[in-house]
């Protein structure tokens, strides 16, 4: 069993290298970075869960010359499992993809995803056609690698051993997609 | 010439130029193209586009995907078609649903309605599936432009336009297979 990390430490420490890159994020990842500090290159994937690495692939194709970080969840990153293929085969040098593995459908109740604590994250994206694919267990190692992670020619994936959080039943979601981020996140863009 | 045989060379003679289809395309400002292969639009369309240097072709495994990448290139203000089969859009509802709809973004769909029958309306085709795609895109509120012929290649353009400029997904169902 590998060790496991706390969501919230990660987005800390996710917090103290991101500068002027896109986050995309969803679901309870979107509700810890949101926790970190409103900022305009925050970009919510909402509507349709699985689609994270999608937007993400989106705006890295449109948007070469800025880093783009898709905050994924397991169960979503699961939904949308071709999403690997379809990011090996235009390999955006921008964009990397970190899939936060807590086996569990938080957003949903608490259920295990299929094959919880045995599905290979890193393996499936290898396969897919990402080399750059790995894991994280430990806090420490997260954010010793985290600078090069941001630095280096992706498609990046990584994927984080994270302790499962309490079910967040109604969510909150549905209040991360505003027109006022939208807004601001097309004007930095602009 | 009977009147009867006039109009059987009439309808004979119709068709839809996969050309003309990638000409409006790409005179609405489109660089990107995101598809999963639809038999219907295969040779008149999808090909020409996969040997377009000037578009950009995104080959996706789920149609889904399309509706989150095409979303994602908006706020990087770049233009895309996504290029379906009827059975992708019948898919892919969900994220139509959230992305595009009550999200409100600018997602451009070419819908190709793969084994209707020539001349026969989409709804009145046989096919369960064909019949039913207006009524799902009329459903999700969605504004839609029927282009079964060359008159109609001139609603591709403006509905583009419209789409980005409203924020507002629309759907363009292809009736006859391109050529």
């Amino acid at each position: 069993m590998p060790g496991r990390m706390n969501r919230v430490a990660v987005m800390q420490a996710l917090k103290k290298r991101i500068t002027n890159e896109i986050v995309v994020s969803t679901y309870s990842c979107a509700l810890d970075w949101i926790a970190q500090g409103e900022r305009d290159l925050n970009y919510f994937s909402h509507g349709a869960m699985g689609l994270a690495s999608s937007h993400g692939l989106g705006l890295a194709l449109a948007r070469p010359e800025r880093k783009v970080v898709v905050l994924d969840g397991d169960g979503s990153l699961l939904m949308n499992l071709g999403t690997l293929v379809s990011i090996a085969g235009q390999a955006p040098k921008n964009l990397v993809l970190f899939s936060f593995q807590n086996n569990a459908y938080e957003a949903n109740g608490g259920h295990p995803i299929p094959q919880a604590n045995t599905v290979d994250f890193p393996a499936l994206a290898l396969s897919a056609g990402i080399p750059n694919s790995s894991s994280i267990q430990e806090i420490g190692e997260f954010e010793r690698r985290l600078p090069e992670i941001l630095q280096a020619a992706g498609p990046t994936f990584v994927n984080l051993h994270i302790e499962q959080g309490p079910p967040r039943a109604g969510g909150g979601y549905e209040q991360l997609y505003t027109e006022a981020r939208r807004a601001a996140l097309r004007r930095a863009l602009a | 010439m009977t009147k009867t045989a006039k109009a059987a060379v009439a309808v004979a003679s119709r068709t839809l130029s996969g050309a003309a289809i990638i000409r409006a395309v790409k005179d609405a400002g489109v660089e990107y193209v995101l598809s999963v292969p639809d038999l219907h639009t295969s040779e008149g369309v999808l090909k020409r586009v996969a040997n377009d240097k000037e578009l950009k072709l995104v080959r996706v495994c789920k149609e889904d995907e399309t509706i989150g990448i095409a979303a994602g290139l908006s706020f990087g203000n770049k233009r895309a078609l996504v290029l379906i089969q009827y059975t992708g859009f019948l898919y892919a509802m969900n994220a139509i649903r959230g992305v595009a709809c009550e999200n409100k973004m600018p997602i451009v769909m070419m819908i190709g309605l793969l084994t209707k029958e020539p001349d026969v309306a989409p709804r009145e085709s046989s096919k369960f599936g064909v019949r039913i795609t207006e009524p799902m895109i009329d459903v999700l509120g969605i504004e839609q432009h029927y282009i079964d012929t060359d008159d109609d290649i001139s609603k591709i353009k403006p509905a583009i336009e419209k789409a980005y400029a409203t924020s507002t997904p629309v759907a363009l169902v292809i009736g006859r297979r391109p050529i």
